[in-house]
């Protein structure tokens, strides 16, 4: 009976430690002859085990997406839009003001005769869409407000189209494995992003953050043949409108770009060039977001001259092509986040295709077409947190943090040999098979290493060693006690037992809850250290038993014990 | 006991001190150190111009830590004027003690500071934004006013024409590092409660409360050591306070146990002589496994290097005062309590079974097997 029991446990143990040493050194694939060199299965451990950007080098950035910016812009061309609606179906709106800030967003739109409420309601329903917002109305006035729930609402969407942005832009930019998900709190709005094996990551921070805010609109301007409207100050230009920006009329600057000369490559001092600026009707007569394809393309092939030629999706080259039609000799502005970059007159009809000019290089001109295909970010971006690991202080860092614990084991099996000797044997192995397992499991559960991850480990080899050290001081004091051997081992682990149980458990549920309340590097500390503390309750005990169980049952009336 | 029958190897077998009779200048001594770990925090938080209560790191404070490899490393004033001329006045410039030709240049957050912002800091956006995108990119332009970094993705010792290359920067906004900070710190408290709550339902309340009073003694007095010398905190600190907490925790239930198992055994005693009896009788393992913790950590200390300087400096402090402290403090807070409110009941808890014996009355049963040690 006890034999049978005792060959289970041996079996249970040899196949835990062949999966644990597969799971650590094994290839993930057939293995061939040199897996089993000692190159190979260094080269295998390394595959395996999946690194924490602190001891393998990359770059981590929390970004926050300015959600209130968004439901403040969102809530400003709401308003735009009710008016212009409302003015399109010549019903009797006059003005519109906006609400944005503390947490509220309405837009009030003001009526010059309140019998016509339910036409203007009407018509706004059906081309601003309102669904989400409250809406109230007294006399002259309609207001629609954006309930708390709704606003949270939008504040996800907002962050989850900003994810996918982000993704689309990161992927194009070609980093490898790259992490990007959501972080801290639901409301937050906050993004992670990490890249391992980037430890520069300015030109991505840029190209993240890149605002691509592209929209044509028409200039005010005299038609061709007479030349483009422009003022030499934006005093001059806002004093041709009345002296500010109005709901339909923005300035812009427009940097005038130089005519190719004859030798075609005229390199202008950048300070140097001379800023116009141009009045443009509001709203735009396409934006961004109507892109279907934007591309870096070369007019002579040499650096420095670039540009980017777009087309539209169906819907957007339908309104393009209508109002081209109709704007014929027109001038028309590319307005690209905020500066017009280039002005031309319509010479004829056109639906899907149009191009930016300026003076890109290679570089800003791939990076420009991609954010405008990835199309415009909901609102800004803000860094909150960046840090980079550069490969040699990573692989430092791993170093320092190996070989402070391979130390530390070291000394303790010693000095374990030393104290318990026989019964330290026990202990090492214990040990030993600890730091596998935990190794095991780490990559079972797809976990990364991190050195916060180290200490837990380290955490846990200190307990592993505590549980053997309190069974075989236990057992000592059954033998002083005057017990049998086999009795004293008993009543040790037995007792032993319980205080393990508690002790670890303890540290399980605290652990637990630093995992779950705690943020990155507390994570990574919690993680190692309650899968060592699981692990441990079966190598310090489980397997610890057994090989005292085969002690015994060799020997089943034996004198001496070494411990 | 039969002569011959044992191999041990014994150091520290009989001993017998009165520990609860210690109770009172131990106490003292505590609140000694936490009393001055109390004055240097204030002290240092009203005195004007001087340090802050703790040497905050960048991961809870804000601001930018570059880790820089030179070939040839620039004298200490050189880099201080050439971080001057970009605006940074109040820069922490520290050598590695460890690796000869690197240089951690901390700086501080921007914001909040007004004129000792770079030129190029105010009209990028302000917030966040400022420091995350600004530190690097200033510190780099002060560097590379020794000449060239090296390429992105190639080693300083690769790249011929450079003079220096950034292998690490750390920089954080206040945001963040407030958000850090109060997550650390409601984690912890949580973590913290859930202990109490376990103590609680396996041992007794007494009990818990001296536990997780003893693990606020550890922290503290780590904390107190942090002020006084001024010692960063920083993340990796906190990993080091989590550690300690757990092994103050392991320690106070190992003895914990004892107790709960002696009361079972010996009815009559006293709960004063049944706690000192408990502390004496685990001395041994208590000596064995944090002896060796210690003299792990000890380790850490001497070699561990700049990157885990903070972190082997807290489990340094903590592992003394873990083991300490569950003598010091949680065994006399647990029986003073239970002297005020009458004897607590101690749960008891079931032997496992051993062996192929029939499990009789838990208690009985154990009174019947106990060794009598002393």
């Amino acid at each position: 009976m006890k034999n049978k029991g005792l060959w289970i446990r041996t079996l249970i143990i040899l196949a835990i430690t062949v999966a644990g040493i597969y799971l650590v050194f094994g290839p993930r694939r057939t293995p061939v002859a040199s897996d089993f060199s000692w190159s190979g299965i260094k080269a295998n451990l390394a595959e395996n085990i999946n690194l924490g950007l602190d001891l393998k080098g990359g770059s981590h950035l929390v970004m926050r997406v300015k959600t209130d910016d968004y439901l403040k812009t969102l809530t400003e061309n709401n308003g735009q839009a009710a008016l212009t609606t409302a003015q399109d179906a010549k019903l009797p709106a006059t003005a519109y003001t906006v609400k944005a800030e503390n947490g509220n967003y309405s837009v009030n739109l003001t009526l010059s005769d309140p019998s016509q409420q339910q036409a203007v309601l009407d018509e706004v329903k059906k081309k601003v869409d309102f669904s989400a917002w409250t809406q109230s109305s007294s006399g002259n006035d309609i207001v629609w407000s954006l309930p708390n729930q709704a606003q949270e609402l939008m504040k996800r969407q907002a962050v989850d189209q900003a994810l996918k942005i982000i993704e689309s832009r990161i992927n194009a930019f070609g980093v490898k494995e790259p992490t990007l998900q959501k972080h801290g709190a639901e409301t937050s709005g906050q993004i992670l992003l990490q890249m391992p094996g980037v430890d520069d990551p300015e030109r991505v921070k840029k190209l993240i953050g890149a605002e691509s805010n592209l929209s044509l609109a028409k200039i005010i301007s005299p038609p061709n043949p007479s030349p483009v409207q422009t003022y030499p100050t934006k005093e001059a230009a806002l004093q041709s409108i009345g002296g500010a920006e109005t709901q339909t009329r923005k300035v812009y600057p427009y940097a005038d770009r130089d005519e190719p000369s004859a030798a075609g490559n005229a390199k202008t001092d950048p300070a140097a060039k001379v800023n116009k600026y141009v009045v443009v009707e509001y709203p735009s007569v396409v934006d961004g977001s109507e892109l279907r394809e934007a591309n870096a393309v070369s007019r002579t092939g040499s650096e420095g001259d670039y540009q980017i030629s777009f087309s539209f999706k169906p819907a957007g080259a339908q309104k393009f092509g209508e109002w081209t039609g109709k704007n014929i000799n027109n001038y028309m502005a590319v307005v690209l986040n905020g500066e017009v970059k280039s002005a031309a007159f319509i010479k004829s009809q056109i639906f899907d295709s149009g191009e930016i000019s300026g003076k890109f290089t290679k570089t800003s001109a791939e990076d420009l077409a991609l954010t405008l295909k990835s199309g415009a970010l909901p609102a800004k971006i803000e860094y909150q947190e960046e840090r980079t690991v550069g490969p040699s202080l990573g692989a430092d860092s791993i170093k320092a943090g190996v070989e402070a614990s391979l130390g530390g084991v070291a000394f303790v099996i010693v000095f374990m040999l030393f104290y318990y000797r026989g019964a330290g044997v026990n202990a090492v192995i214990a040990l030993l098979l600890n730091m596998l397992l935990t190794m095991a499991a780490l990559i079972v559960i797809k976990s990364t290493l991190t050195l916060p991850g180290i200490a837990g480990l380290i955490l846990g080899i200190g307990m592993a060693v505590d549980s053997n050290v309190l069974i075989f001081e236990r057992i000592r004091e059954e033998l002083r006690a005057g017990r049998s051997i086999s009795d004293a081992i008993g009543l040790g682990f037995d007792r032993a037992f319980i205080t393990i149980i508690d002790t670890h458990i303890t540290t399980i549920i605290s652990s637990t809850i630093l995992y779950l309340y705690g943020s990155g590097p507390i994570r990574g500390f919690a993680v190692t250290l309650v899968l060592g503390l699981l692990i441990n309750l079966f190598s310090a005990v489980f397997v610890s038993r057994t090989i005292f169980m085969w002690l015994l049952h060799r020997n089943a009336k034996m004198e001496t014990i070494s411990i | 006991m039969l002569p011959g029958k044992l191999k041990m190897l014994e150091i520290f077998k009989s001993i017998n001190v009165d520990w609860m009779g210690l109770r009172k200048p131990l106490i003292f001594l505590s609140i000694a150190i936490l009393l001055a770990g109390l004055l240097s925090a204030i002290g240092r938080q009203v005195t004007p111009g001087g340090t802050d209560a703790f040497n905050l790191g960048v991961d809870f404070q804000g601001g930018t830590v570059i880790t820089a490899k030179f070939r040839n490393k620039p004298a200490e004033d050189d880099l201080r004027s050439a971080l001057q001329a970009q605006g940074i006045s109040d820069a922490v410039i520290q050598a590695s003690l460890d690796k000869q030709d690197e240089v951690l240049i901390k700086v501080p957050l921007f914001e909040g500071k007004g004129d000792a912002a770079p030129v190029e800091a105010t009209p990028a956006g302000g917030g966040d934004a400022t420091q995350v995108n600004l530190g690097r990119a200033t510190v780099k332009k002060a560097l590379d006013t020794f000449g060239k970094e090296a390429e992105a993705g190639k080693r300083l010792a690769d790249d011929e024409s450079a003079v220096y290359q950034i292998v690490g920067t750390d920089s954080v906004g206040p945001v963040a590092g407030a958000q850090l900070r109060n997550q650390a710190v409601i984690a912890t408290l949580l973590g913290l409660l859930g202990i109490l709550l376990f103590i609680a339902f396996r041992y007794d309340w007494t009990y818990a409360a001296g536990a997780v009073i003893a693990v606020f003694h550890d922290v503290l007095i780590t904390l107190a050591f942090f002020s006084v010398f001024q010692w960063e905190v920083s993340l990796t600190v906190l990993a080091a306070l989590l550690t300690l907490v757990g092994f103050s925790v392991n320690d106070s239930i190992v003895i914990f146990d004892r107790i709960r198992e002696n009361i079972t055994l010996h009815r009559g005693k006293s709960i004063y002589s049944l706690t000192n009896d408990s502390i004496n009788q685990t001395m041994s393992r208590t000596i064995v496994t944090n002896g060796l913790v210690f003299l792990a950590v000890l380790a850490l200390v001497l070699f561990g290097g700049e990157v885990l300087r903070g972190f082997s400096l807290a489990l340094f402090v903590g592992s003394i005062t873990g083991t300490y402290s569950t003598i010091a403090i949680a065994s006399p807070i647990a029986i003073w309590w239970q002297g005020k409110i009458g004897n607590a009941k101690v749960k008891e808890v079931a032997m496992p079974q051993s062996g192929s014996e029939k499990m009789a009355s838990a208690s009985r049963r154990s009174v019947a097997r106990r060794p009598v040690t002393r």
